[in-house]
């Protein structure tokens, strides 16, 4: 697939294919949208949107093992916080293809993710940026970074889901 | 010997010790109760001293951070002379708050309301229509900003109190301070906030926080799936048990501290490191003992330790160090505030693998504390029962010479100390 030939229609029928695993908790099959080398980031509130997470506090800074590890915690008993687990609805808005590099698409998005549990509702609302790889099998995640635009995570107490 | 401290209602106790049977009782209406509430603000956050922030974020003449700190809205500042301050952040022409960004850099802080400017020293420095004013109307400093009673610092950890009469810092922290050293002692440049706050609610009293963060107990059952983790990073689990000693430090405050299988930037070593790693981990544990000798170095190097200091600050320095504070808003809810702690002069390696370390283990995104949270928002549902189910148990470990780290001394230190700031005052 050539880089310039990928519509904006086949980026969001990608990010909303991702939403709908994640909301149906099929994380396995969500994994398989990242590349080898992917990387998933959510900063805190309070550091610049490109800020690296090997200088300054994040939420979350997975590398491709750690995602690996995140969804295999996400699928047991004992990841206490989501068991029973939450329901979720990632809602994926404005979509547009920011720019063409190589073999990526810079992609931004809006995002609200709604996660209920024990008769409550939190939200999380921000923006997500993505290098999309445009690859022979279609599109992969090569970095997902989510920025909240929130004060902190308040009144959240955790992000126990992928958001 | 039973002792049920009184209270002048003649309600049950908070607080039920029978020693002879070595059994610790905390009444679970200290945890829904606004009255108890009400108490701890006016005898525990109103009188207590409270950590404000760390030096390193203000690092330059004229930085300045605006923070929550028991209700109050402070603005903490390093003025022109490099003096640290906390003033109220509130105009003392109308009220208003002078300065609403979070954080920066500012000669001066100008209320947006009438226009009133004040320097970061807090000095009036200047009023719209200053002729409609008396001539001597700042002479006794009533137009500055208003300091908090009592700002004072340990090894750059800040704390502001607003009860004049307080004892000084350095003796309300008394033994803490030797553990505090340790921390610090990590670093020959001092140490330093890394930029970056995380900041989250938990539905849940304030002192379940405190119980969880200084609990060795829960480890293995609440963190099962980090533990898990652990393993799978290293290809096995490495050889260092989980084993040590809780320390009750008066005033409150309290410590455990015991040798953990997770890697240590400062300074334990672990496989997921690799020949690269351990060339750097054996460098600043080689420096550690010429500083130090071999004990002390061992002790900064490859021990743990969860350091609670009354009412509401803990320095955790464990797989990375995390200085955290909580406030309650309501009897079932609390603010929390995280930062990470680091040598000044790590390099880049220890700095990656620390911020790795914390994000793995810590906070609201990592493989931990939320199940930390899960089980807290779980006692304070169960707590509903209260009425019929009115008892929580720290008896764990009691009548033992020494504690160890995974009994609940540190906890009893707490509670005891709590009631006797509350306990009498209801």
């Amino acid at each position: 697939m050539a880089n310039d030939s990928v519509t904006r229609d086949a980026v969001e029928d990608f990010m909303f294919l991702e939403a709908e695993l994640l909301d149906e908790w099929r994380l396995k099959e969500w994994l398989g949208l990242f590349t080898a080398d992917a990387h998933y980031y959510v900063p805190a509130t309070d550091v610049a949107p490109d800020a690296s997470p090997d200088t300054s506090l994040f939420y979350v800074a997975d590398d491709r093992f750690r995602l690996e590890q995140r969804v295999e915690r996400l699928l047991k008993r004992t990841a206490h916080a989501e068991y029973p687990r939450s329901k979720t609805r990632h809602l994926v808005s404005n979509v547009r293809i920011r720019a063409r590099r190589g073999d990526e698409l810079d992609v931004g998005a809006a995002v609200v993710t709604y996660r209920t549990k024990g008769g409550l509702t939190e939200t999380y609302i921000g923006s997500y940026r993505y290098r999309l790889a445009v690859t022979a099998e279609g599109l992969r995640i090569r970095e997902k970074r989510c920025l909240l635009d929130m004060d902190g995570l308040r009144p959240n107490g955790r992000i126990s889901i992928i958001l | 010997m039973s002792v049920n401290q009184a209270t002048p209602s003649g309600a049950e106790p908070l607080v039920r010790v029978d020693a002879a049977r070595n059994t610790f009782k905390v009444s679970r209406r200290s945890f829904v109760d606004p009255g108890i509430l009400r108490a701890e603000y006016a005898e525990i956050f109103n009188r207590c001293w409270l950590y404000l922030g760390h030096g390193s974020e203000l690092e330059k003449p004229n930085d300045f951070v605006t923070r929550t700190v028991a209700r109050r809205t402070i603005l903490f500042t390093r003025d022109a002379q490099s003096r640290v301050n906390a003033f109220f952040n509130a105009c003392p022409h109308r009220g208003a708050q002078v300065c609403r960004e979070r954080s920066g850099n500012a000669k001066s802080f100008q209320c947006f309301y009438h226009g009133w400017v004040f320097g970061a020293d807090g000095a009036l420095r200047s009023q719209p229509g200053k002729e409609c004013y008396a001539a001597d109307f700042n002479s006794e400093g009533a137009g500055n900003l208003v300091r908090v009673p009592r700002l004072e610092g340990y090894r750059d950890f800040w704390f502001v109190c607003f009860d004049r009469d307080a004892p000084p810092l350095a003796d309300y922290l008394g033994q803490a301070r030797e553990w505090l050293d340790v921390v610090c002692d990590q670093s020959e440049a001092g140490m330093t906030l890394v930029g970056g706050t995380q900041e989250y609610t938990i539905r849940a009293n304030w002192k379940l926080l405190t119980e969880n963060s200084i609990d060795g107990y829960h480890a293995i059952n609440t963190h099962a799936t980090y533990v898990d983790y652990l393993r799978n990073s290293n290809g096995s689990m490495s050889p260092v048990p989980f084993e040590g000693q809780a320390y009750d430090l008066g005033n409150g405050h309290a410590v455990i501290e015991y040798r953990a299988p997770w890697g240590r930037p400062v300074a334990q070593w672990i496989p997921l490191w690799g020949e690269e790693g351990r060339r750097e981990i054996d460098a600043i544990y080689g420096r550690l003992e010429q500083r130090f000798g071999a004990a002390r170095a061992r002790r900064i190097a490859c021990s743990n330790r969860n350091l609670f200091i009354f009412p509401n600050l803990v320095v955790n320095d464990i797989m990375a160090i995390t200085v955290r504070t909580y406030y309650p808003t309501a009897p079932d809810e609390m603010q929390v505030y995280g930062w990470a702690l680091a040598p000044r002069e790590e390099n880049a390696w220890a700095r990656k693998y620390r911020l790795h370390n914390f994000l793995e283990f810590l906070g609201p995104g990592g493989f931990a504390t939320p199940d930390d949270v899960e089980a807290l928002e779980q006692c304070q549902r169960g707590f509903e029962n209260a009425g019929e189910a009115p008892w929580s148990d720290i008896s764990k470990g009691m009548g033992k010479a020494q504690p160890a780290y995974d009994d609940e001394l540190q906890m009893r230190a707490f509670w005891s100390h709590w009631n006797r700031c509350v306990g009498a005052a209801r």
